[in-house]
């Protein structure tokens, strides 16, 4: 009798405790980083909040929000105002470096239709490598200066580059690499943390407003923002490359901007691009 | 005529009775008023010395300084903390110190955000 109570105890115990391990474990889980999990949930919020708009046609930002901008962007493709820069970038990127090298000889594929694999995390590094930052180490390799990330040159490249990719789809990485976990969960983090005297996140626009106005603007989803990099910005009247949107971001929520290619940026554009997997790239993008 | 004398005698007592009255109304609202501005705050301050500013500039730069650390300046502190130098650069210790002070309480509040978003952000997110 005796024995059996102690038996029926100790099973129950044991019962006990793997409920308690069960449910700690389930308690756990939402904060454990599941990037496939959140990219699903990321194209479901939007496609059940725009169930109008053509999924790939998300990449077109505010075009992609209303019917009358849609209709005047198809007019403004037909004599891009980004023309110039591809022009530029294209002959940029063919002239050779001082040593004879040229930026065909950075990248794989020489280069071409090669955007939808950036941003990548580097596991030597153990940071995320933006194209930006690729194309300027890919200068001091050759013994050149590097060029300013917010400036015309850069845009230039960028946009030659993702020209050569368009339609391709988006296809980021996350190797089985606790870093590039953390990375991946820094850009989210920075992605949804209000900043700013204004108190906004990137999320509060590009999440809860697009297709709001924002003044004269119509905001753009987050949803395949990246696609478009770089953009012409009629607001700008030139190209802007994706450090300068960031910044420009940033200094509109009254948040002092952070230096360009921080680790920061290349973790949002890293989460930005992850969670777009699948969409064709479009750049470079025209924007009002 | 001593009817008359004594009539106007009466009424130059009785105004002088009238103008005591309003004096003593005037003192009371001066002083009614001078409670009012001292316990509001508003009473006027006393000029902002050097020390002042350069004090209440050293708070503001080291309240900015921890915003820093937390990757979180905000733009308007920094134009406070420059409008401050710049008054103070031209003499005017009332302005520099003031801007000095809404830079500390600008730098303050940057902090605040910063340090609540930590766990904050995530009831933003798309799950």
């Amino acid at each position: 009798m005796r024995v059996r109570t102690i038996l029926t105890s100790a099973v129950a115990a044991l019962a006990a405790a793997a409920l308690a391990c069960a449910a700690a474990s389930a308690i756990a889980a939402p904060d454990r980083p599941d990037p496939v999990a959140d990219a699903k949930a990321f194209q479901n919020f939007f496609t059940r909040k725009f169930p109008k708009v053509k999924y790939e046609d998300f990449v077109n930002g505010p075009y992609s929000m209303n019917e009358d901008l849609h209709r005047q962007w198809e007019e403004k493709e037909q004599f891009p105002p980004y023309e110039f820069a591809l022009e530029a970038g294209k002959e940029m990127f063919a002239t050779p470096f001082k040593n004879g090298k040229t930026y065909a000889d950075c990248f794989p594929n020489k280069g071409n239709g090669i955007r939808q694999n950036y941003p990548y995390f580097d596991e030597k590094e153990g940071k995320v490598v933006t194209l930006e930052l690729a194309l300027n180490r890919c200068r001091e390799a050759n013994g050149e200066a590097p060029y300013s990330y917010v400036k015309d040159e850069m845009a230039a490249l960028t946009a030659y580059m993702a020209f050569t990719s368009r339609g391709n789809k988006m296809d980021i990485k996350i190797p089985d690499d606790p870093r590039a976990l953390e990375a991946y969960e820094n850009g989210k983090r920075y992605f949804y943390t209000r900043r700013g005297q204004l108190n906004f996140s990137c999320a509060t626009c590009h999440v809860q407003s697009p297709g709001e106005r924002i003044r004269a603007e119509i905001l753009a989803p987050a949803l395949g923002i990246m696609n478009a990099m770089p953009i012409y910005r009629s607001e700008w009247s030139s190209m802007g490359t994706t450090s300068r949107r960031f910044m420009t971001c940033n200094s509109q929520t009254r948040a002092v901007p952070l230096e360009p290619q921080s680790d920061e940026y290349r973790d949002v554009e890293y989460f930005l691009s992850y969670v777009a997997n699948g969409l064709p790239i479009s750049g470079p993008g025209a924007r009002p | 005529m001593s009817m008359i004398r004594t009539r106007r005698a009466a009424f130059a007592q009785s105004g002088n009775r009238f103008s005591d009255k309003i004096m003593l109304k005037s003192n009371m609202r001066n002083l009614v008023l001078a409670a009012v501005l001292l316990m509001t705050g508003v009473w006027p301050a006393l000029a902002a010395s050097e020390a002042d500013y350069k004090a209440a500039f050293a708070a503001a730069e080291a309240a900015e300084k921890q915003a820093d650390q937390l990757r979180n300046k905000w733009t308007t502190t920094e134009a406070q903390l420059v409008a401050a130098k710049k008054a103070a650069g031209g003499g005017d210790f009332d302005a520099a110190t003031a801007a000095a002070r809404e830079a500390e309480a600008l730098a303050k509040a940057s902090i605040f955000q910063a340090t609540s978003e930590k766990e904050r952000w995530k009831d933003m997110e798309i799950r």
